[in-house]
């Protein structure tokens, strides 16, 4: 039995979901093969190789693949895919977007976000957004399968020597092409990566409040989050948002700031290892899962906390 | 141009839903169901397009049981023409729903496809790209704009990090994403012209397409609860229980 993980990556640099992924891999048990579909990306084909656990690296460079467009990854993928057992991908906004296509290549079912394995063949899955798990089994001959990146404990980056090949793919699909792109430029950890993390709410009342929750992330070396409503609220950016319908998250430190605790938000950061809540509303729902609650006017105790760490 | 919006029935999204004791799934007795949300967005951008002259008739079809023609009929209120009900009272696969969509696609032939990027029970967001790999169109996933120029259509889509914009050769899929629009409610004149707008009903079989899955589900267990824990007096005594307590920082 072998398992293909396809990693995650901007061409530059590996990027840490491919870690926890190779973590699921090695729960199922089996040879482990990476696949880097990039271009100009051999410096991740090398990183790939020093992952621990890791015995073979495949690399495919070609343009066609430098923005992961799904029309000409998923293609590649499907085509590797026929020699192993079970395929895996990081359920980041790219594994999501290609790996279903992949199953459909493959005519087989795809079992979505896993967070544990039980066996080879047998798994759990968070539905309805996190109020229930289900175990799913499949008879499919090849599985394939995005794996929820805060459900493992990433595997060493290095350790590891696989041994690097390089290997063609069609290319263009001539189907879709990129047009560009806007990514966030911060100096803060990524949000799904953070062992700490800040996030705002409604409470914070605007977007120019969020400079006290930047100010105390700084000084904590954390990401900053924050709520679906003050997503709505057009306080912040949609790509800090975390929740069922934003990022999901599982640091060692959640800090919920001005946050109710929707169910919709919980199902986001529920799994964090130790949660504070700093709300003015005692009655908050963000309590009930809070770990260490502090009742308060967030203005004053977001700048104190600052002075005090 | 033609545009075909699937949607889906789900349990609404503020019913807490609960675990039946047998642990063989989620109890939906008695529950109030409605379109899932990402699909409402879907109809809505479709009806925009109509609006905007870009859409020239909007198909509506949904997979699912009888009483997923209320979904249909709530879709034909808010600006759809007429409404396809593929009938299954059997929950399906994604990729059982993609095979039903593809056959409904092949014999519509419609220039784009919208779709939700994942229903909220199953949370499974597989659907639209297995259409799209079945169809051999491209797909424009997790979209926050779709703007139709000549033959393709731009997608600027909700990527980890930020935003990314591709342009599609159409025929196309896109699915929706939550800030690709806020959609609207039906009105009273709506809803009950949408009575009278076209409904029609086929089955798998009439479709020859077969719905058969790889994939059971062995049990279905609440997760596991997070208790409350303590109510601390000061920032001081909070930095005191972070540092030596938990020791998170």
């Amino acid at each position: 039995m072998a398992i293909l993980v396809i990693a995650e990556h901007n061409n530059v640099v590996l990027g840490t979901a491919t870690l926890n992924t190779v973590a699921a891999a090695r729960a199922i048990g089996g040879d482990i093969h990476v696949l880097v579909a990039g271009a100009g990306c051999g410096a991740v084909g090398e990183a790939a190789a020093k992952i621990e656990g890791v015995s073979k690296v495949l690399v495919a460079d070609d343009a066609a693949y430098a923005h992961q467009l799904p029309e000409n990854v998923a293609p590649l993928v499907a085509e590797q895919a026929k020699s192993y057992s079970h395929v895996l991908a990081p359920a980041t906004t790219n594994g999501k977007n290609y790996l279903p296509r992949v199953a459909a290549l493959l005519d087989v079912d795809q079992i979505s976000e896993i967070i544990a394995v039980e066996s080879p063949d047998t798994f759990k899955r968070p539905i309805y957004a996190g109020n229930a798990i289900a175990t799913v089994q499949s008879s499919a001959p090849i599985k394939v399968i995005t794996v929820r990146t805060t459900g493992f404990d990433a595997v060493n980056a290095t350790g590891g020597s696989a041994a690097v090949e390089a290997i063609g793919g069609a290319g263009d699909a001539g189907k879709s092409a990129f047009v560009g792109e806007e990514l966030a430029t911060s100096d803060r950890p990524e949000l799904t990566a953070a062992k700490i993390v800040v996030s705002g709410g409604r409470g914070m009342q605007n977007g120019e409040n969020f400079k006290y929750l930047y100010s105390l992330a700084d000084k904590l070396g954390a990401a900053v989050g924050a709520s679906r409503a003050a997503v709505d609220a057009g306080f912040v950016p949609n790509d800090m948002q975390v929740g069922q319908t934003g990022k999901i998250v599982a640091p060692q430190l959640y800090i919920a700031v001005g946050i109710s605790g929707a169910i919709q938000h919980l199902a986001g950061m529920k799994d964090s290892k130790v949660i504070v809540a700093i709300n003015k509303d005692e009655e908050a729902p963000i309590f009930q899962v809070a770990d260490y609650g502090l009742v308060g006017d967030l203005f004053e105790v977001v700048p104190e906390l600052e002075r005090l760490i | 141009m033609k545009v075909l919006v699937a949607v889906k029935r789900v349990v609404d999204y503020n019913v807490k839903v609960r675990v039946k004791a047998d642990n063989s799934g989620v109890d939906l007795a008695n529950v109030k169901m409605s379109m899932n949300p990402f699909c409402e967005i879907a109809v809505e951008e479709a009806v925009r397009l109509k609006e905007k002259g870009v859409a020239s008739e909007i198909v509506v079809v949904s997979i699912g049981p009888t009483a997923a023609q209320e979904q249909l009929r709530t879709a034909l209120a808010l600006g759809a023409d007429r409404a396809i009900l593929v009938e299954s009272s059997e929950e399906l696969n994604s990729l059982a729903v993609a095979k039903l969509l593809k056959a409904v696609v092949d014999k519509e032939q419609p220039q784009l496809v919208i779709l939700g990027k994942q229903a909220i029970d199953s949370d499974n967001n597989q659907t639209g790209q297995m259409l799209a790999a079945l169809s051999g169109y491209a797909q424009g996933t997790f979209a926050s704009k779709v703007e139709v120029a000549g033959d393709k259509v731009n997608v600027t889509r909700e990527i980890d990090g930020g935003l990314q914009t591709v342009a599609l050769n159409l025929p196309a899929i896109v699915t929706t994403d939550l800030r690709l629009n806020e959609p609207r409610y039906a009105s009273l004149p709506n809803i009950m012209k949408a009575k009278k707008k076209p409904l029609e009903t086929v089955t798998p079989d009439a479709l020859g397409v077969s719905t058969a899955s790889t994939v059971k589900t062995l049990k279905v267990e609440a997760p596991a609860a997070r208790s409350a824990g303590v109510k601390v007096k000061s920032v001081a005594e909070l930095v005191e229980k972070l540092k030596n307590e938990a020791k998170v920082i």
